[in-house]
């Protein structure tokens, strides 16, 4: 026979410990909490002012090169350690947790053009202005012992730039010609060259590991695949593309930092237009790189600044600047997706945090719960003027200002200038160009 | 050119080992050591010679070929020098038998002339070489678009993304390179070895691992299935024969026996045929149980039980007849069994029946509860009682089917009845709906209340109005007392008044409106007076309050059960009239409705647009001091607006809704539709939903504030692997060379624009998407 009786489990209303707080049962009616609206708004207003209050996303800088930071690299297994090149030939190890340099070699002569790590992180690829690449063992040598590369190469002309392939023991350079090496080589197993030109840039693709881009000085990005002996494409653009990074969980997307001050994410697919033109900087853009989740992307600038982009929005949701950093020549997101690195002119290495407001330490879970719910408040809010108003207020140098506002003010007249021709010309003779495809000048197949 | 080149070193070598093969000839093979001496010294002279030039000539001949000349034993092949061309080698086609096909086209290319086209400049076979490439490149690459879309419409991303699975993990996947060293150690592992115990300490061992693998999940699910159905077959065959168990009505086990016993004699039957001896055993435990009735005196009258009735048996009939039925039981029992009859045998067992009534369905209580309510259709003491003169046929069946008709037709009946007194009440309430307006006409108030009334017949549920809808009953009752005070109504006007200050609360249907008309009447002192004038109205509803314990009454589709809720009304009744009281205690001065309708009626005449007068005096005629501008051009001038929309407020006799734009709230407010919404009600029911935990459970809040992206701390995160995601490799093998030669860009071509369309397409479809 079955016995229905009323139950009352303890566990329902004694808390585990007497540090938790007191189980409240609840009475969800909405009659009793009304006024759900205005008084989630107040939460969110409250929850937006407080992120701007918390925003400290300076870490710490890294001194001791002494000259301006050229290239900065991550290590491919190890969270702590970062590489850096100098403008005078300088590479120097760091280790981020103790903020300090470990390990310092005299890597070239002149510049350090390019670094990176290889992918199983056990030594790094140097390539400088004097012709040569090296690869350095990660690890120190003993104890006077002198450094010396394993192993190095000597090119025929200035190597600019150094990407090491994902999985394979291979890497490219770039100069006068796109070269793929094998690590046990000494020549290129492959050489790409398409017109006469030098290149700024190559970056392997991460997730289809074969392709490759580059950026070249005749103001095009050009496409290789490792397996094809002639590149794929390149898309000549109005201005010369400094640098550009793939996206590393979406295979055919990859952005490039532009002289023009913009940023152009291109689906490698379809090159006659950008997905999205990434505007805000007010010069030159000199670098950019990914964040490992694949959603933002960093990007420095001339004008002394620090961007943050959702791929995927026109607009930065973040800058970060302080007096003393100069023109950011370098920056690096770190591989936890938690830090943005930037190397500048002053001979210094930043770290920032990629979220301002975010807090570093552990977090308890209602911590995180209240993170998460006021994180959802202001995303829910995020389109009231006084919350957006609060959101979106950052400073920025006086210096960047002016000149934002005068670019403002050139786009006006421009654009002003475009629709009167329109109006005193046949209709039909001055077409209205969508802003994306004005940049581009020439898809060469 | 290249290979022109390379023909004449050749042949150079060739000429070169024919004049050595000849000096060997001449040379002896004891002056063979003395030659390669001064040859070496020939060489060394040379050498100086050289060096005294000061340039060095390059030594040409670092690169040599593999050729067929160069032979161990100076065993020139003959001919080789000379090329091989197609028809050598096809001279032997024509000797061979077979092979006609290829003999005719062969026949047929040799008799060809055209010649071969130009092969492509450098710039435009390149050109086709890396379009070509591009093109496959990016059908490649086309193959993430589903991951891609997938993750970016993830409504969480976990990374990294491929994170190993928690748990237990091998002491080898931990430890790299251990092994047992120490000869205790090598002891161990041996007896474990021995007998086929995990060596390297994995946590499963053999048996266990294959047992599991035995074991998929879908197995497991459909097992679990199984055993689902089989515990619920199994509970509801209990419930069955639970429920069979307490049946206690007599006539059902009669036939439940019968039945049985039909079975029972089929089955019989059929082993005689089939199993003789099986039956035969049967026949015996029939004897059995016969014997053992003939030696029990269960059914003899002799216990308690038949000793009572023995003696009632005298005066009562039933005490009689129960005797008799033990004793014919008996006689049943003992008597011995040749063929079964098909007489009614009653077991002992039946002897002890319960009356009838007990087996029938509990007697509804509540009435309001549809599921009791279905119910109904069976059999239920309340139709027995309907239909208790009803000659009881012989058959059981057939009564049944008969009752059951019986009482459907009484249903039909009965409903029909109620429907024509429906129909009779409905013109009744239309008659005062009409009178009513008639009288409101001349009070505004009156106006207002008739409005809503109808608007609220027809209106469909709205939530704002039920919330002030405690609101509008109080502001009514004040208002209709208000009028009342005012201009003295006749008596039969007052009747209409009540009815309409009635309308006010919510009124959905005509029974609703039959029900609200006792049920709001705000003043004590009316009760009687309404109670009197309305008797016709009253006495149907008193009779349907009766008759709702009344079986047809349930029955019917539309049961009245809102009249239940009549008493507590009452009750809210009196808080009306003690709050009545306190407002108008409190506000005894001021005449606090009449002013609200002026100000209302004072904002709806500035909402109302104005006509505008735009004529310039003295524009066209003369102006100044005691000039008039012209009638005509006043006329011209003046200019109507557009009227306004009609005011939120129109139907809401007791509300102002101000339509102006508040700046303090403006500043708070959205001004235009953001993007990803379609319409303002989007957006607006997006902000609605609270997300606190002050209004929704915990669970829903968790789901509801997921961040779209978590990662680990201190975790890198890898890019994706394509390995991981794309199973199917289509890409050959890396090789070294250039995958694409010329030759097959036909083929390519042919396929490009097509597939070039496609992707566009599928690209415009997906930048439309978000």
């Amino acid at each position: 026979m079955k016995v229905k009786v009323l139950c009352r489990n303890p566990d329902d209303y004694v808390r585990e410990t007497t540090r938790d707080i007191q189980r409240v049962p609840r009475n969800y009616d909405p009659k009793l909490h009304p006024f759900e609206v205005p008084r989630e708004y107040t939460r969110a207003l409250n929850a937006t002012k407080l992120e701007r209050v918390f925003a400290k996303p300076f870490v710490a800088s890294l001194d001791g090169h002494r000259d301006g930071i050229s290239c900065i690299a991550k290590h491919a297994k190890s969270l702590s350690t970062v590489l850096s090149g100098a403008c005078d030939g300088e590479v120097k190890v760091w280790n981020l947790p103790r903020r300090e340099c470990v390990r310092t070699i005299q890597a070239h002569e002149g510049f350090v053009r390019g670094i990176c790590s290889r992918f199983c992180g056990t030594s790094f690829f140097t390539v400088g202005d004097d012709k040569t690449i090296k690869q350095w063992n990660m690890e120190p040598p003993g104890y006077g012992v002198q450094e010396e590369p394993i192993n190095t190469i000597l090119g025929k002309a200035v190597v600019t730039g150094v990407d090491h392939h994902q999985r394979e023991a291979m890497f490219a350079t770039c100069g006068q010609t796109v070269d793929i090496y094998d690590e046990q080589r000494s020549s290129p197993i492959r050489s790409f060259s398409w017109g006469v030109d030098s290149f700024s840039c190559v970056r392997y693709n991460p997730v289809e590991t074969d392709l490759l881009a580059s950026c070249a000085s005749d103001r095009s990005v050009v496409l290789y695949d490792m397996r094809e002996s002639t590149p794929l494409r390149k898309v000549v653009m109005q201005l010369r593309s400094n640098t550009l990074c793939w996206n590393p969980m979406e295979a055919y997307y990859f952005t490039c930092s532009n002289e023009d001050s913009n940023l152009y994410t291109y689906d490698m697919r379809y090159l006659k237009c950008p997905v999205t033109v990434h505007v805000d900087h007010v010069s030159a853009v000199l670098d950019v790189d990914y964040s490992p989740t694949g959603r933002e992307f960093v990007s420095a600038s001339f004008d002394k600044t620090i961007r943050i982009f959702p791929k995927d929005k026109g607009r930065s949701r973040e800058v970060y600047h302080t007096k003393r950093m100069q023109h950011v020549i370098c920056v690096k997101w770190s591989a936890d997706n938690k830090y943005v690195l930037s190397g500048s002119d002053e001979m210094n290495i930043r770290l920032w945090k990629a979220n301002a407001s975010e807090k570093l330490g552990v977090m308890s879970s209602r911590e995180k719960t209240a993170a998460n719910y006021n994180k959802k408040l202001m995303e829910k809010f995020q389109h009231h003027p006084q919350v957006k108003r609060i959101a979106r207020h950052r400073h920025v140098p006086r210096d960047v200002l002016k000149q934002k506002r005068q670019q403002t003010e050139m786009k006006e007249a421009r654009r002003r200038k475009e629709q009167n021709v329109r109006k005193h010309s046949k209709p039909g003779s001055v077409p209205l160009v969508p802003e994306k495809e004005k940049h581009v000048v020439a898809v060469v197949e | 050119m290249r290979i022109e080149g390379v023909k004449v070193t050749s042949e150079m070598a060739v000429s070169d080992e024919k004049e050595f093969a000849m000096d060997n000839e001449v040379i002896s093979a004891s002056e063979d050591e003395e030659f390669s001496d001064d040859e070496r010294k020939h060489n060394k002279l040379l050498q100086a010679i050289s060096s005294l030039g000061g340039k060095r000539r390059k030594n040409q001949n670092e690169r040599s070929e593999a050729s067929l000349q160069v032979s161990e034993f100076f065993v020139s092949a003959e001919g080789a020098g000379d090329k091989v061309g197609l028809s050598d080698l096809l001279g032997t086609v024509e000797k061979t038998t077979g092979a006609t096909k290829t003999k005719k086209q062969l026949r047929n290319l040799q008799n060809r002339k055209e010649t071969l086209e130009l092969p492509l400049n450098k710039e435009q076979a390149e050109k086709i070489q890396r379009s070509v490439a591009y093109e496959k490149t990016t059908k490649e690459v086309t193959d993430w678009q589903s991951i891609i879309v997938q993750n970016q419409k993830a409504e969480q991303m976990v990374f990294p993304l491929n994170q190993e699975p928690s748990g237990p993990k091998r002491v080898e996947q931990v430890v790299a390179g251990w092994k047992a060293e120490t000869p205790l150690e090598q002891e161990v592992f041996r007896l474990l070895h021995m007998n086929r115990q995990p060596v390297h300490d994995p946590v499963l061992t053999p048996v266990e691992e294959a047992s599991l693998k035995a074991m998929s999940l879908e197995e497991a699910t459909i097992r679990r299935a199984e055993l689902q159905k089989a515990r619920a077959l199994h509970s509801y065959y209990e419930a069955k024969a639970k429920r069979e168990k307490k049946i206690k009505s007599k006539k059902y086990h009669r036939i439940l026996k019968k039945a049985k016993r039909k079975e029972f004699v089929k089955q019989f039957e059929e082993r005689m045929e089939t199993d003789p001896t099986g039956a035969l055993e049967e026949l015996k435990k029939m004897g059995m149980s016969r014997m053992t009735e003939r030696m029990s005196l269960k059914h003899q009258n002799s216990g308690k039980w038949a000793k009572s009735k023995a003696i009632m048996a005298k005066y009562d009939d039933s005490a009689r007849k129960a005797m008799q039925e033990q004793l014919q039981i008996n006689k049943d029992l003992t008597q011995k069994i040749v063929t079964i009859s098909d007489d009614e045998h009653e077991t002992p067992e039946e002897s002890e029946t319960v009356p009838d009534f007990v087996n029938d369905v509990e007697p509804i209580t509540d009435h309001l509860n549809p599921w009791m309510r279905s119910r109904l259709p069976q059999e239920e003491p309340e139709i027995s009682c309907v239909t208790p003169d009803k000659p009881q046929t012989s058959e059981e069946e057939e009564e049944e089917r008969d009752e059951e008709e019986e009482l459907l037709a009484d249903f039909q009946r009965k409903r029909a009845l109620r429907q024509i007194e429906d129909d009779d009440l409905i013109p009744t309430a239309a008659e005062k709906q009409k009178v009513t307006c008639e009288v409101s006409r001349e009070e505004v108030v009156g106006e207002v209340t008739v409005e809503i009334s109808d608007s609220d017949e027809n209106e469909s549920e709205e939530e704002e109005e039920e919330d002030v809808s405690h609101f509008n009953t109080l502001f009514k009752l004040m208002s209709s007392e208000k009028t009342h005070e005012g201009p003295a109504p006749t008596p039969d006007q007052q009747e209409d008044e009540e009815q309409l200050d009635e309308g006010q609360i919510r009124v959905r249907n005509m029974e609703d409106l039959e029900v609200l008309e006792e049920v709001s009447d705000p003043r004590p002192g009316k009760v009687a007076a309404q109670s009197m004038p309305q008797p016709t109205a009253s006495d149907p509803l008193a009779k349907k309050s009766k008759r709702e314990i009344n079986l047809s009454d349930v029955l019917t589709k539309e049961a009245k059960t809102i009249k239940v809720a009549l008493t507590p009304t009452v009750v809210d009744d009196e808080e009306h009239e003690e709050q009545i009281s306190i407002i108008k205690e409190a506000f005894a001065g001021d005449d606090v409705i009449s002013d609200f309708l002026i100000d209302k009626r004072k904002q709806e005449e500035a909402g109302r647009p104005k006509v505008v007068d735009l004529t310039l005096p003295g524009w066209g005629e003369w102006g100044g001091m005691g000039v008039k501008t012209s009638l005509r051009k006043r006329k011209r001038f003046r200019k109507k607006m557009a009227p306004a929309p009609s005011r939120q407020d129109q139907k809401l006799p007791d509300v102002i809704i101000s339509e102006k734009r508040n700046s303090s709230i403006a500043t708070h407010q959205v001004s235009h539709l953001p993007f990803p919404f379609q319409n303002p009600t989007q957006f607006e029911s997006c902000i609605r939903t609270p997300i606190g935990q002050t209004w929704n459970t915990q669970t829903a809040v968790k789901k509801m504030t997921m961040p779209k992206v978590v990662t680990t701390v201190g975790a890198i995160i890898e890019p994706l692997v394509k390995e991981d995601y794309i199973k199917h490799k289509s890409t050959k093998p890396t090789g070294k060379g250039p995958a694409i030669l010329l030759n097959d860009r036909r083929g390519a071509k042919d396929g490009k624009p097509s597939d070039k369309n496609k992707g566009r397409d599928s690209h415009k479809r997906r930048r439309n998407k978000p």
